[in-house]
């Protein structure tokens, strides 16, 4: 994907962002939950989730042996069952990469890697570049980067915007995903203007956190960063993705992020190409709906393997 | 890019309807007087009506002058061998009675509220029914109490109240009459709007449970002429109404010098005033609540917004894009956000004013969806280009329907929203503190809300400045429509 | 020789000057003793007009004032009256009270005046409050003045009626309209000259003179008046009050207490002229709103 290029009016003064109102936001997001999701529409949905996972290992003990594992998983959900889609991507440490590309060969599954010294982002630039140049010429089909959050909370806005810059460029024709560590960010306001650096920066898509920092994805932030999503394609006519990463573990509520993306965005971000869940756990969840759904009958996790 | 494929995809919701096997209504409601279901003595019947589908839910009861002065009757026996005599304590614990079973029966009393009125089931469940028991449990309280909120006064019960609500929130107006009535120790004849009497007539049912002596609510049933006979009944010593202007200044004026205590909840044509600074996506949501929640049939209702000219593009096209997610459709569906207009009679009135904008040559852009078939359906409409003049924006439309003006500057914004006879409302966007005490203080109504819009609470008091009316319901404020205080 | 007295010409009051009626027109109210007590101005409806007016106008000063400079005003208002406790006396007993009736009802009108001072910035703390609400927002009551008040006093006593009025209304950050007792006007029109000497910005208190039938009706009718303070404890007149005002829904205050009385000066005096205002404002992170961000 080439770099966009803006004049320089076109990008918002950063420190001048848009004021979010906390409760107000609370608000819309308990309406999202309030809609009921049944019969069809449930399983379509369950359909599209599976479609739109991340399967993710992110961890120190990780071996060729656990990724090659998850990435059968990835493109095998349950095989018991016909018919179900495959995840959208796998995403591992740079280390993994050709691991996983070669695992998932044949399958729609893509690969994305993590960079810029995941999880804490506290490495030089030119590390940063290194450590994506090195996914990319691995075969990694996304990168997901992370943004320098002390910058960030010291106020360098240019530094972190430039830092997006120089990664989306190195990343060559692989998506960038932005992670904004929301967790660490704390305000809504932060969250909203992480965000619009993110996008004008360059990112295909953004990310609210590592899964490493509590919290994680929480529908609030979610909705936050939707919203500067939307005003960005209001704005420029681009559209990019969003991945909401950690903590959302059962169907309800990814049905619910469903139900947000659909009313703040509209159905055509309803794809794994403009939507994500970064989720290990959330698959099987799905899959136990998706039988009960249809067989009527309550699943146990013992008939779901857990890779 | 490869060619995408994803805007193909299309993600309805399927229906998802509130079930309405567990309700119970009679196919014909008699008059709840003395405690017991009494036959009109015109042996007149009227029909109670689904606007969503057009159909005859029950028969109610049309009352005339001598049903009323039973009721009055009754409610007269029981203030004077009852109600007056027993202890605040004892009063206060019937009145949470009455919430609990309320609460107890709380999904019936909402879908019966949705099929009886249009209302969508998500509003009258989340929103009508626990507030009303929740006004029932906080005016309770109140009732041996009465002396903390009247400093240097002694408070005693007016007597007979004659209480008259109107057809916006049937179940909920009702509780804000009867629960402060009782609290202070005043015994009740209530009369329901015509189009929706039915959940009124369950708290009949739910009150007879409770126990409350005979006679101390009564609630008669009919149409504009009940009313009257309540207002110009000599035996009561109170009259509370809420409904449009015109006919609160005809109460005014036929209980003018009768000593009867009067209040008085009427019309409004709010202002939400959306600044340059506002967190703009929520004062969207704002707004989209200020002026869609109960199809607009709210007195509060932000009828009018004005938007500071330099963000003006921009909120109406978040505007504009959030609506097109709002779901029009039957009332009982969960996923409901707009349900059906209350009667035909009021979608008469929405559409006169929706033709007089665009003949005012008004901007007009409305949802674009499918209106159900076979009900009183009226779509989200917006309108610009029209000036403090139009009609539009002068008058009280009482439907979703919003008229957009532009501002330059706070004190242009202030005198623009105080321009109008009335002064229900308001709400005010803007993320500078000093800027909402500033315009919260100069704006000219009972109720405002600030980053906010159409919250309600128990003990919030409501109610407002100029012809919206006088006396507040709720909260402490509430208390003093049904005390006499020497 | 004695010297030749030179006497008062009464004039009304509207918007801090002393013009004459507009209408040109006077009549000549009796004592009891049958002297006449001196040409008095005859008002006219559009008298009643510019009164409104100038009243209206004076609102939005007098309403913003901190609290505690309508205190102080009202104190002065008191301290003038007490200055000219002499000449109130001799017209109260011109008008027909004996000396001791008439010292009374000075001292009385003094003292409500420092009562009424004493509350200008209290009110709000007794009146107001913040209600708990369920949600997540800050929820408080306060009082605003209604507005401009027309003031129909009382026949019987020519000052006190007068003062246990204005003084409540005017405290709560009102301006007002004040038609002055017919057969005892002397007292209102003095009134005004201290009102006048008291730092009370012109057209917060106006005060007429003339006949209640001619004037009253105007006043109730009138669209910009927003609530009247009525004290002629007469039902024909209340009933009407009632009828005339429903055009723009005047709230109508009518009152029946001794103004000789300590139990007559009162809080809710006060606050029969203040309209309730509730303010909300949301809240981050309170019970209500869970939250797990």
């Amino acid at each position: 994907m080439p770099a966009r290029k803006f004049v320089n009016s076109d990008i918002p003064d950063f420190s001048q962002q848009a004021h979010i109102d906390k409760v107000g936001v609370e608000e819309r997001v308990s309406r999202f939950q309030k809609r009921s999701i049944k019969n069809e529409s449930k399983l379509q949905g369950l359909k599209m989730i599976l479609n739109m996972i991340d399967l993710t290992t992110l961890e120190g003990k990780d071996t060729p042996g656990k990724v090659k594992q998850m990435c059968y998983k990835a493109a095998h959900l349950h095989d018991a069952h016909p018919g179900l889609p495959t995840v959208a991507a796998v995403c591992v440490y740079p280390a993994m990469v050709a691991t996983a590309k070669k695992a998932v060969e044949g399958s729609d599954v893509k690969v994305a890697s993590v960079s810029t010294a995941f999880p804490s982002g506290q490495a030089p630039r030119k590390v940063k570049l290194d450590d994506t140049k090195f996914a990319v010429d691995n075969g990694a089909d996304e990168i997901d980067m992370v943004i320098s959050r002390g910058k960030f909370l010291e106020g360098d806005y240019n530094f972190v915007f430039d830092e997006i810059a120089a990664i989306k460029e190195a990343c060559g024709n692989a998506r960038l995903k932005v992670i904004l560590e929301t967790g660490e960010l704390v305000t809504l306001d932060n969250v909203r203007r992480a965000s619009d650096i993110a996008l004008y920066a360059g990112a295909d898509f953004i990310k609210t956190s590592t899964g490493k920092i509590q919290p994680a994805a929480t529908m609030q932030v979610t909705y936050t960063m939707l919203e500067a999503i939307r005003d960005y394609k209001l704005k420029t006519g681009i559209q990019v993705g969003m991945k909401p990463a950690g903590g959302i573990s059962n169907s309800k509520l990814a049905l619910h992020y469903l139900v947000m993306v659909k009313e703040t965005l509209g159905e055509e971000w309803l794809t794994n190409e403009w939507f994500r869940f970064g989720a290990s756990s959330l698959a099987n969840d799905v899959l136990m709906q998706i039988l009960k759904t249809e067989t009527g009958v309550y699943q146990s996790s013992d008939y779901f393997s857990i890779d | 890019m490869a060619k995408k494929k994803s805007n193909q995809i299309k993600w309805d919701y399927a229906s998802a309807p509130e079930s309405t096997g567990h309700i119970q209504l009679k196919d014909r409601y008699d008059l709840f007087i003395g405690g017991k279901w009494v036959k009109p003595s015109s042996g007149k019947y009227f029909d109670s009506i689904n606007p969503a589908n057009k159909k005859v839910i029950a028969k109610v009861a049309h009352a005339n002058g001598s049903d009323v002065d039973k009721a009055v009757k009754a409610a007269r026996k029981a203030y004077d061998e009852i109600w007056s005599r027993i202890s605040p304590a004892e009063r206060a614990k019937y009145i949470y009675r009455i919430a609990r079973l309320m609460q107890e029966r709380a999904r019936e009393l909402a879908v019966i509220e949705s099929l009886d009125a249009g209302k969508v089931i998500r509003e009258s469940r989340d929103v009508d029914v626990p507030l009303a028991c929740n006004h029932f449990f906080y005016y309770a309280g109140w009732a041996d109490k009465l002396e903390y909120a009247f400093p240097n006064r002694r408070v005693e019960p007016l007597g007979v109240a004659g209480q008259i609500i109107p057809w916006n929130f049937p179940l909920l107006m009702a509780a804000w009459k009867i629960a402060p009535a009782l609290a202070a120790g005043n015994t009740i004849v209530l009369k329901p709007a015509e189009t929706t009497s039915l959940t009124a007539l369950k708290l009949a049912e739910i009150i007879k449970d409770s126990g409350l002596p005979d006679g101390v609510v009564n609630i008669v049933t009919g149409f504009g002429d009940t009313g009257a006979e309540i207002v110009n009944h000599k035996d009561i010593n109170k009259i509370a109404f809420t409904g449009s202007t015109a006919v609160g200044k005809i109460i005014q004026k036929a209980t003018a010098g009768t000593g009867k205590k009067l209040t008085l909840e009427l019309g409004g044509k709010s202002a939400n005033i959306i600044m340059d600074d506002a967190p703009l996506d929520q004062a969207v949501e704002g707004i989209i609540n200020g002026i869609f929640f109960n199809q607009g049939h709210v007195c509060c209702a932000g009828s009018r917004l004005f938007v500071q000219e330099n963000v003006a593009d921009i909120v109406i096209e978040k505007l504009k894009h959030r609506m097109k997610s709002l779901i029009i459709g039957d009332p009982l569906d969960k996923n409901t956000d707009i349900g059906a207009i209350n009667s035909k009679e009021q979608l008469d009135t929405i559409n006169k004013y929706i033709k007089i904008g665009l003949k005012e040559g008004a901007e007009m852009y409305q949802t674009p969806c499918d209106l159900p078939k076979g009900g009183y359906y009226c779509a989200p409409t917006l309108f610009t280009g029209m000036s403090q003049s139009s009609v539009i924006v002068q008058e009280e439309i009482f439907g979703p329907v919003l008229t957009i003006q532009t501002f330059r500057t706070v004190d242009e914004v202030i005198q623009k929203a105080n321009n109008t006879p009335y002064g229900l409302a308001a709400g005010v966007w803007t993320d500078k503190g000093s800027r909402i005490f500033n315009l919260t203080t100069k704006l000219k109504a009972g109720v405002i809300w600030a980053n906010t819009y159409n919250k309600f609470d128990p003990t919030s008091p409501f109610g407002g400045y100029k012809e919206s009316g006088y006396g507040r319901e709720g909260g402490l404020h509430g208390l003093e429509a049904y005390v006499k205080l020497k | 020789m004695d010297r030749l007295k030179v006497l008062k010409t009464y004039k009304i009051y509207i918007g801090g000057k002393f013009p004459r009626t507009e209408s040109g027109r006077y009549y000549t109210p009796t004592s009891g003793k049958g002297e006449a007590l001196g040409n008095i101005c005859l008002s006219s409806r559009k008298d009643v007009r510019n009164a409104v007016v100038a009243a209206r106008k004076a609102l939005g000063d007098w309403s913003e004032r901190a609290a505690f400079n309508r205190s102080q005003i009202l104190y002065r208002i008191a301290e003038m009256l007490e200055g000219r406790k002499e000449q109130f006396t001799e017209e109260l007993v011109f008008q027909g009270l004996n000396a001791k009736q008439a010292k009374n009802e000075v001292e009385l009108s003094i003292d409500r005046l420092i009562y009424y001072a004493g509350w200008c910035d209290k009110y709000q703390q007794i009146l107001g409050s913040v209600n708990p609400v369920a949600s997540s927002h800050f929820n408080f009551s306060n009082s605003e003045p209604m507005g401009v008040v027309g003031i129909i006093t009382e026949g019987g006593t020519s000052l006190l009626s007068l003062v246990s009025l204005i003084a409540p209304v005017i405290a709560g950050g009102n301006t007002c309209v004040v038609l002055a007792s017919e057969e005892k006007p002397l007292c209102a029109v003095t009134f005004a000259e201290v009102l006048h000497s008291s730092d009370v910005p012109g057209g917060v208190v106006n005060i007429l003179t003339g006949q209640r039938n001619e004037l009253i009706k105007p006043l109730a009718e009138h669209m910009d008046v927003n609530a009247i303070a009525n004290d002629t404890r007469d039902k024909e007149v209340t009933l009407m009050l009632e009828e005339s005002s429903v055009g723009n829904l005047k709230r109508i205050r009518s009152y029946d207490l001794n103004w000789e009385k300590y139990e007559s000066q009162h809080l809710h005096l006060i606050s029969d002229f203040q309209e309730v205002k509730t303010t909300w404002h949301p809240i981050e992170n309170i019970g209500g709103a869970s939250s797990t961000y």
